[in-house]
């Protein structure tokens, strides 16, 4: 079969290109380096990135260089999956008493966010988790924090519980138990005030409301920017109160977050929640392996490597190649065909990743409705006239049933059936051009994309194998 | 007697240094090494002393490049001047520390004051940073220099920012022109600029919401703002102030880049300096864009906000070296 040479030419041109079929000391040292900075950048702890990047050397050495990648992409993908792990894998819920009162306190640095997310925190909570919050303003300190909190609470239309400025936030909490009791409340969400980890008296203070309410959560509100202090404040206040949980707050921003990866690799504590917006609606639930190509932030080697080694089921592929040269491309073939690309991103993203087959990226763009919109059409053909796409081409009367059986136009029918028909021709056009040709299509298109910039090695230079 | 000791030796100096080190010394006790175990406890000038250096620097936040090229420098001059004792480095490392700082210009902290009439100060940065806070210590210290001050409440989004204005407002002893929150934050800025000529004040603060650089509305809204003062100032040159927290790390330079697009940044007022991080991102800042720090916060008290002295905060950096 024409189609499998081509695929093993493709191969073994890319083998040559990279030369090698493991990784050498050498291929990853450069790396490493590369990978280094790239970390650092992300303000992810010194030590941590030295100890990192040691291990991971350690793991790719020898490792098999997958088809389709280079070396640095390869020595990428290792980093990527080492991060991904080191992040903690899944996401870690929230600790929730089924009977009682929960008790959630919200502490960190000044400015963190803590106000504002335990307001989103106590929001996400009374949707998703059906319980029946009560924000309790215990910091004292920061002029206005209350009202601040009052306003939240107004615009969630949450009950906020507060006793001015004067009192003790001991007492506060003591008195919002009680209150909480007396109005059956569930949780209690308690905003306290920022403060350095250095500061032994405000930390004592956190220490005593922690026993009085005998907390549940104890959630670490870190700003996402925060350099590389991130450890030193985790672990001091992971040390004073046994932190349960982290919320990495302004991840809307264009900052790479490498804070995240130090606190859970020296403290051990899960990421819980994220703050992605300015709106109260904007947390969410934590995704550890989003997280960890956002840090190393070489997304585009990333998702090219997922696309190649995960997307794309090899056989179906070929097969689907097989299908298309061979002529016989019905509607069952396109409907599969296009649901495959939907699932690797934009049809013309897609093309013209594929060596040498940029001219061809302008074919019709497919979006999400269309598709489904496409997959109606075809639903509403008998099976006949899915395998014999000329049925179609011939009867205006099949046309016009399927037109009202799908709930479309018939325009969009034709359209349909004219775009098979268009795809048929130019499979028909390929296949013809032989053998020669498409090596050196293969080889133009790989060409090209070596010499351009390093980081974004990855497009183009035969990511995936069809 | 080392440049470091000549430099920090004078007495009167002390007091003020006192705070930067108080704040900043703290890190000490951590698991940082210090630059001092470093240059004692090496026998020579080697990889693993520069690796060590590094790693210093990195943990200070100085940034990447800036610290990459600061290694490259002592590296080369550790080689022309064939020096192999490293004590002798740590001349080298605070003139060059001076020197990424000084570039070779003569800084100047000090606010510039419009003598014809009016001096506008404005606050910007992303949330968080404590610009509200700051703004209430920068009235405290310019009302104590003899000046009438009063603050705009440009930040109209945040909850409970106007009431928090509105406090520092009442403990300065200056009036606070507000609107309704949700207003239009150059409309506010208007009417105070308005106001405060008309009361004949010598500085107006202004204070605007906390907005990440990557959001582009926010950024216009800035853009808004800042038309609005030169507009309403007919070109007089103001301050503007762009308030980073002390814990940030590499993304102060994107903050710095993109903020300077919507306003032109006279200087940096670095927050928080009283925790363990040290804000070297500044040192980056002012490398790589030329921005220079005007202002430390160093704590919760009105009075904590002083004019930076880079041979200060070198010396926080350091300060181990004196012990």
């Amino acid at each position: 079969m024409a189609f499998e040479n081509l695929t093993s030419r493709f191969q073994m041109a890319l083998r040559r290109l990279t030369g090698k079929a493991r990784l050498t000391e050498n291929d990853i040292d450069e790396m490493m380096r590369e990978i280094r900075l790239s970390l650092l950048e992300a303000d992810v702890n010194y030590k941590i990135v030295k100890e990192f990047t040691e291990e991971v050397k350690q793991l790719a050495l020898g490792e098999k260089i997958m088809k389709g990648l280079n070396p640095d992409q390869q020595v990428v993908k290792v980093v990527n999956d080492e991060l991904t792990k080191l992040m903690g894998g899944e996401a870690v819920p929230i600790n929730l008493k089924t009977s009682g009162i929960t008790s959630i306190m919200m502490v960190g640095l000044q400015g963190a966010g803590k106000t504002t997310t335990a307001g989103k925190l106590a929001n996400y909570l009374r949707k998703n988790n059906q319980i029946n919050p009560l924000l309790v303003a215990a910091d004292i300190y920061r002029p206005a924090a209350i009202d601040q909190l009052k306003t939240v609470g107004e615009q969630l239309k949450i009950t906020v519980y507060e006793e001015g400025d004067k009192v003790s936030p001991q007492t506060i909490v003591k008195n919002a138990l009680k209150y909480a009791k007396e109005n059956n409340f569930d949780t209690l969400i308690i905003d306290t005030a920022g403060r350095l980890h250095i500061n032994e008296t405000l930390m004592t203070e956190l220490q005593d409301i922690k026993k009085i309410t005998n907390a549940d959560e104890i959630l670490l509100t870190v700003d996402a920017m925060t350099g590389q202090d991130a450890v030193t404040v985790a672990s001091s206040f992971h040390e004073a109160l046994k932190v349960t949980g982290c919320i990495l707050t302004k991840l809307d921003g264009d900052t790479r977050g490498g804070a995240a990866l130090s606190i859970r690799k020296v403290t051990g504590v899960p990421i819980k929640f994220a703050g992605t917006g300015e709106k109260l609606s904007e947390i969410e639930v934590f995704h550890p392996e989003r997280m960890a190509s956002r840090i190393l932030g070489m997304g585009d080697v990333v998702s090219l490597i997922e696309k190649a080694t995960e997307e794309i089921d090899e056989d179906e592929a070929l097969s689907m190649m097989e299908k298309m040269m061979s002529g016989k491309f019905n509607f069952n073939d396109l409907l599969k065909q296009m649901k495959m690309i939907k699932r690797m991103g934009a049809f013309s993203g897609i093309l013209k990743m594929l060596p040498g087959m940029s001219q061809m990226a302008n074919m019709d763009k497919v979006d999400d409705k269309q598709l489904v919109y496409i997959e109606a059409i075809i639903s509403s053909m008998t099976k006949e006239e899915r395998i014999h796409p000329e049925l179609m081409e011939r009867s205006s009367s099949r046309r016009n049933r399927v037109a009202e059986g799908s709930g479309r136009s018939t325009t969009e029918v034709n359209r349909l059936i004219s775009m098979l028909e268009k795809q048929q021709k130019m499979m028909k056009q390929f296949s013809s051009m032989g053998t020669p040709n498409m090596e050196k299509m293969a080889t133009g298109g790989l060409q090209n994309p070596a010499s351009s910039n390093k980081r974004n090695r990855g497009k183009g230079k035969g990511g995936f194998r069809i | 007697m080392g440049l470091f000791q000549k430099l920090f030796s004078s007495k009167e100096k002390l007091a003020k240094r006192e705070k930067y080190k108080i704040g900043m010394a703290k890190t000490r006790k951590g698991s940082l090494s210090s630059l001092k175990d470093v240059l004692l406890t090496s026998k020579t000038i080697d990889e693993s002393l520069f690796d060590k250096l590094e790693e210093i620097f990195i943990m200070a936040d100085i940034g990447v490049d800036t610290t990459v090229s600061f290694i490259q420098t002592l590296r080369s001059e550790v080689k022309k001047q064939k020096m192999t004792d490293p004590k002798a480095l740590e001349n080298i490392i605070v003139d060059n520390m001076f020197s990424i700082y000084t570039k070779n210009e003569i800084i100047s902290t000090n606010i510039r004051y419009n003598k014809e009439g009016l001096t506008v100060i404005l606050m910007i940065g992303v949330n968080g940073t404590g610009k509200t806070t700051s703004i209430g210590k920068l009235a405290h210290k310019i009302k104590s220099e003899g000046k009438t001050v009063m603050m705009a409440a440009g930040d109209t989004f945040r909850a409970g920012a106007i009431e928090q204005l509105k406090i520092w407002g009442q403990r300065v002893g200056c009036s606070v022109i507000a609107k309704a929150p949700g207003s239009d934050p150059s409309s506010v800025v208007f009417d105070a600029i308005r106001e405060a000529k008309q009361q004949s004040i010598d500085v107006l603060l202004v204070d605007t919401a906390g907005r990440l650089q990557n959001k582009v509305n926010l950024m216009k809204e800035l853009e808004k703002v800042n038309r609005t003062i030169s507009r309403e100032m007919n070109g007089v040159v103001y301050e503007t102030y762009l308030v980073i927290d002390a814990t940030t790390g590499q993304n102060g330079l994107s903050q710095a880049k993109i903020f300077s697009e919507a306003a032109s940044i006279s200087g940096i007022v670095l927050t928080k300096l009283d925790g363990t991080a040290k804000g070297g991102i500044v040192l980056a800042i002012r490398n790589e864009l030329g921005i220079p720090i005007s202002f430390v916060g160093l704590g919760e008290k009105i009075t904590d906000i002083d004019y930076f002295d880079i041979e200060d905060y070198i010396y926080g950096l350091f300060a181990d070296f004196f012990d």
